[in-house]
């Protein structure tokens, strides 16, 4: 192979002993995965790894960040984003670019001029290294806010529960951004089925502190100003008692030990204001 | 010359219908009519209808509770209906609860509502 490379002693030793080098970083990187990564799989990969670095370097260049190695670079943010999503560490993904020093240093380190190269090879290899780890908590901050999403969106349903009455079953912690979504659904609903009584229930809320009261407080108010009644149920007789040590006030918010209560009470209500109209008050 | 927010006699009840953003002068103004016209028409219950505004700022609260806390000093209870989610989510963030105000969900409950209220239930 013919090549105006700067690195003529770096790139022969490349292609010449391609396969061999190969096999070997493709071990390497086997062993430290713990055959959670089948070989031949591996070996693909790194396969096309392999082939790119050397299309960047018959390129004579050393620089990561430039237009001969986009090719690389799109390849390792791949393989870190599948590593990501596969439940690799970090330190395993940067060490499946690392792990290639380690197979040509006998090789390239015995003479003097190929030392040198390689050194330059392997601060090459530093910064894709570097790479990996930057594609791959970038792959698992993507991860996290979509399951924060998920969270959110699957935690506050709104339950029709009977004809004019639906309950919001709250699960988990209350903060000021679920507050706005569990607010925003609850109005929504109650617009969308002409609902009169609103239950709050806060079984599944663990703890129950000035902040948290606070927004259960404001969605009761804000469904209030829609014209529907507001009730909370679901207090435990722990929450029922730090409540009160805390000095929270409800006021005139009705509040019921469980739900099937203040289903009850607000059945009740729906049935009255049902015979009203029949009885022709309207 | 501003407009004015119409007055609208049903029987014994008064709607208020509010189509438009309102600015200073025609809430001022719609306090004035409002006052004048339960006091001519001797009306028993007040309607505000806010289904139209998108945009309520706590001056609009404000009035919204000053005109309640009016027709009830003259004899008259009102219920504000139809507000919209997105209203109510602010009126709260500027910590306006509108204590004292009656509400429902649409203009059919508020006159249900009101009936209940002359009948004295509710």
């Amino acid at each position: 192979m013919t090549t105006d490379s700067k690195m003529p002693v770096l790139v022969e030793t490349l292609t010449a002993q391609r396969d061999a080098f190969l096999a070997q970083w493709t071990q390497a990187v086997g062993e430290d995965l713990q055959g959670r990564l089948s070989l031949a799989e591996l070996g693909r990969e790194l396969g096309e790894l392999y082939d790119s670095i050397l299309r960047g370097l018959n390129a004579a260049d050393f620089d990561s960040r430039g237009e001969h190695f986009a090719e690389t670079r799109s390849l390792l943010i791949e393989l870190s984003r599948s590593r990501a999503r596969q439940g690799f560490t970090p330190t395993e993904t940067a060490r499946s670019v690392f792990s290639l020093k380690e197979v040509l240093e006998p090789s390239l380190a015995a003479d003097g001029k190929g030392a040198q190269q390689y050194l330059q090879f392997a601060r090459l290899l530093d910064d894709l290294g570097l790479l990996t780890t930057e594609a791959y908590v970038r792959t698992r901050e993507e991860i996290i806010s979509s399951q924060a999403e998920q969270l959110l969106e699957l935690s506050t349903p709104v339950v029709k529960l009977w004809d004019g009455v639906v309950g919001v079953p709250l699960v988990g912690t209350l903060d000021s951004a679920r507050t706005q979504v569990v607010m925003e659904k609850l109005l929504q609903t109650l617009v969308d089925t002409d609902s009169t009584h609103a239950i709050i229930d806060i079984t599944g809320v663990p703890t129950v502190d000035t902040q948290v009261a606070q927004h259960l407080l404001k969605t009761v108010v804000a469904a209030r100003m829609m014209g529907a009644q507001c009730t909370i149920s679901g207090i435990r007789p722990q929450i029922a008692q730090t409540i009160v040590a805390l000095g929270i006030e409800f006021g005139d918010i009705p509040t019921n030990a469980s739900l099937s209560d203040a289903l009850r009470q607000a059945l009740k209500e729906v049935a009255q204001d049902a015979a009203d109209d029949a009885r022709g008050l309207l | 010359m501003t407009d004015r927010v119409p007055v609208l006699k049903i029987g014994d009840i008064l709607l208020v219908s509010i189509q438009v953003d309102l600015e200073d002068q025609m809430v001022m103004d719609l306090q004035d009519d409002l006052s004048n016209r339960i006091v001519d028409t001797n009306a028993k219950g007040v309607i505000i209808d806010i289904s139209a505004l998108e945009i309520v700022d706590s001056f609009v609260g404000r009035m919204l509770a000053t005109n309640a806390s009016i027709s009830r000093v003259l004899g008259a209870e009102t219920i504000v209906v139809g507000m919209r989610p997105a209203v109510a989510m602010t009126l709260v963030e500027l910590g306006l609860s509108l204590q004292g105000v009656r509400t429902a969900l649409n203009l059919e409950r508020g006159l249900k509502l009101l009936r209940r209220l002359s009948a004295g239930r509710a």
